[in-house]
């Protein structure tokens, strides 16, 4: 073995070992996991809909506006009267919205809740929301201390929640809209 | 008013990535051997194709099981254990080629180390079939402590190989319980901490802005502290009670948050080091050897325990430099005793040079940082606390050694994990990142989609909440329908019976600082970084959500565990 064969080896050994740390980062890199959180751009609550989709590919183009007889993802429900949609529009987190899935949401101040609420009359495990088989959404107080409001009524077991109603938990205001 | 949409993603499935990384993972021995071979006798050396399909067929048949039974694990644990495993074959290879110092002729250990990792994946594949879920482990809490005491004690009556007495010799073969006994402690430490946590976190006075431990909870430290101290003296193994000690205060931190714990243990085991330095023969002469290699090395006949073994490996990174001299290139030879095992890193030091260090280096911290993020990544408190404990053993096991070859600490006889010769060590070292990988598969594996309410959201309120209440639940044995997340639709309208104690209701046991109200959450998240301040996610969120979410699978229903290792959003 030539003296210059064997630079190029010990070169391309340390090089290869290098190159496997890379790809391993790499592959850290694309294992991202958790909740996406997409910023819209500042527009008015009309235009805001249509544009929500937009910033980030993978976020799913909001629902059904131009093409509703299409099933288009999974078991669909009717159209009609079916909230697409959760906003946030009170307290801390004004403004927030989030697609509703097949998912439950769970709400509270524990940091595995979907909304993680900064409130200080918020429970840890405060309330979830859910779907029904019959593609109603289903309020539920986890058992909090201050309570979970539907409109003006203290919840007492597990709740429909009909499109628009304000629930109230603490600060927070949260509506299901289409 | 922020403008955001949050949508909820699952970890993917990442199979193929383990599958190529774990091709990878194995081509780069095999190219270490054939360079091996090439700088020696110009030739590739024989074994080439039967070490390369070994090791192969090893990783894929692991690969397979993974994928069968732990689709959900993380990607990257195994390949970068592989990688380690292979990396340590080609090197033992190496170092068997030339006789070591002292030694009349070469022997080569490689099949033997072979064969070894072989019964660690067979180990690794046992436990990914057999434990699917981790919680089980925590059953056996204390019948874990008395265990790794057993094997603790149990060389003391063996006479002392090498000056310390950590080996067992039954007939042929000997083994070395301590590095067992280091997953086993793991396994009780948690289980002992998710449940006595709130005890040590909340029942602190606050002392000079420090807050300091009630004189009852410091008891256990304060065991354990001296437990390894008489490991210390009888065995006169510094690095195992190093590992232990360690190991204990930095689960005890993860477990509280308080960095108290932290300046305590530090502040034990300094004192301990230093009595035991000064005192013990053995200990002393290491202290020695490390605040002055030089001397052992001018001496005319070094024995065994005071030997030149650092003066050499020190010349040996010398002549290493940046580059190295290439694979059997160099003199890993000269180390004499332990060149294979002990000090094997200094062979990588002086044939792949500084950078062929850093880059194994590197991939241990990748294993660690694989660890903690499954420890962030899981649930259950319990599950939380044996990744991060079996993530910090890890680490502190490799900074032990590699601080020890390289002069930063005194030298302590423990094996680099997975690189060295030893069975015991590379068998137990699988079983560890067995035990990740079942965690991470639990801890990353979606949640399952809600229909009209089941186990799930009940379970998730579950995981976060008993644990500070010292609840019934969690110290149920687990049912299997509890063991399992997706167990069949329980009817949940009007059944809040398992969640009633839930959210907000404080615990009035806790002892001191509860106030029994809403408040004494927040005083209990006392220096827990208190929502508003929560700037991580403020800054990842500009438009200011300041708690925007981690799904269910994310960060964990213990956030106490959590935030020593940095309240993210995302898990990567």
């Amino acid at each position: 073995m030539s003296e210059l064969t064997l630079t190029v080896m010990r070169l391309g050994f340390l090089a290869v070992l290098w190159l496997f740390v890379i790809v391993a980062v790499q592959v850290i890199r694309s294992d991202l996991f958790g909740t996406r959180v997409t910023q819209r751009p500042m527009r008015r609550r009309n235009a805001a809909p249509a544009t929500a989709g937009a910033p980030a590919a993978a976020v799913p183009p909001p629902v059904a506006q131009q093409a509703p007889p299409q099933q288009a993802r999974g078991p669909r429900r009717a159209p009609r009267n079916t909230p697409a949609k959760l906003v946030i529009t009170g307290g801390t987190l004004t403004g927030t919205t989030m697609n509703l899935t097949d998912q439950q949401i769970t709400i509270g101040r524990a940091h595995d809740s979907t909304i993680v609420l900064d409130d200080d009359y918020a429970s840890s495990r405060h309330a979830r929301i859910y779907p029904a088989p019959d593609g109603q959404w289903i309020v539920e107080d986890l058992g909090s201390t201050n309570g979970t409001y539907l409109d003006r009524t203290r919840l007492t077991g597990p709740t429909p929640v009909s499109l628009g109603a304000p629930i109230r938990i603490g600060k927070t205001v949260i509506e299901l809209r289409r | 008013m922020s403008n955001t949409t949050i949508t909820p993603q699952s970890a993917p499935n990442r199979r193929n990535t383990e599958l190529m990384m774990l091709g990878f993972a194995v081509l780069v021995p095999v190219l270490a051997y054939a360079n091996i071979g090439l700088a020696g006798d110009g030739r590739l050396p024989a074994g080439l194709v039967k070490y390369g399909l070994g090791l192969g067929l090893l990783a894929f048949g692991a690969h397979l099981v993974v994928r069968k039974f732990a689709p959900h694990a993380d990607p990257l644990l195994l390949p970068l254990a592989t990688f380690l495993n292979g990396i340590g074959l080609v090197l033992i290879y190496r170092i068997g080629l030339e006789p070591t110092r002292g030694q009349p002729k070469a022997i080569q250990t490689a099949p033997t180390q072979l064969m070894w990792s072989a019964l660690g994946i067979l180990l690794f594949l046992g436990i990914v079939v057999f434990l699917r879920d981790h919680r089980l482990l925590q059953r056996y809490t204390y019948t874990a402590m008395a265990l790794s005491l057993v094997l603790l004690v149990l060389p003391i009556p063996f006479p002392a190989v090498n000056g310390a007495k950590i080996w067992i010799s039954l007939g042929p073969l000997s083994f070395q319980p301590g590095e067992f006994t280091k997953i086993i402690i793991t396994v009780f430490f948690a289980g002992y901490l998710m449940v006595k946590r709130d005890a040590l976190a909340l029942a602190s006075r606050k002392v000079m802005g420090v807050y300091l431990p009630r004189g009852r909870d410091l008891g256990p430290i304060v065991v354990a502290w001296l437990l390894s101290l008489l490991i210390l003296v009888f065995e006169r193994d510094l690095g195992t009670s190093l590992l232990f000690f360690g190991v204990f205060v930095v689960m005890l931190y993860i477990a509280t948050e308080r960095t108290s714990w932290l300046l305590f243990g530090l502040a034990l085991s300094a004192t301990g080091a230093a009595l035991v330095g000064s005192i013990e023969p053995h200990v002393k002469s290491r202290v020695h050897a490390w605040l002055d290699p030089l001397y052992y090395y001018d001496l005319p006949k070094p024995s065994l325990t005071d030997s030149d073994q650092l003066a050499q490996a020190l010349f040996g990174y010398g002549s290493g430099g940046i580059l190295g001299t290439g694979l059997n290139q160099g003199y890993p030879g000269e180390i004499g005793f332990a060149a294979n095992s002990d000090f094997i890193l200094t062979s990588v030091g002086e044939e792949l040079g500084l950078t062929g260090m850093m880059a194994i280096f590197m991939v241990y911290a990748l294993l660690i940082e694989r660890g903690l993020r499954t420890a962030l990544a899981a649930r259950d408190p319990f599950g939380k606390l044996l990744a991060a404990g079996l993530s910090v053993a890890f680490a502190l096991q490799v900074f032990v050694v590699a601080g020890g070859v390289t002069g930063l600490i005194p030298l302590t006889g423990m094996t680099m994990p997975f690189l060295a010769q030893g069975g015991s060590s590379v068998i137990t070292n699988w079983a560890l990142v067995a035990i990740l990988i079942v965690i991470s598969h639990t801890a990353r594996r979606p949640a399952p989609p809600t229909v009209a309410g089941e186990v799930s959201a009940i379970q998730n309120s579950r995981g976060g909440r008993r644990r500070r209440a010292e609840s019934p639940v969690f110290d149920q044995p687990l049912d299997p329908a509890d063991a399992d997340e997706l167990a069949g639709p329980t009817p949940v309208h009007g059944s809040p019976l398992d969640i009633t104690p839930g959210a907000g209701t404080p615990d009035p046991g806790l002892s001191g600082a509860g106030a029994g109200s809403p408040a004494s959450e927040s005083g209990r998240s006392g220096d827990v970084p208190s929502p508003p301040s929560a700037p991580p996610d403020a800054l990842t969120v500009p438009g200011g959500v300041p708690g925007v979410p981690p799904r269910p699978a994310a960060p964990p229903g213990a956030p106490p565990s959590a935030d020593p290792m940095g309240p993210r959003g995302h898990s990567q």
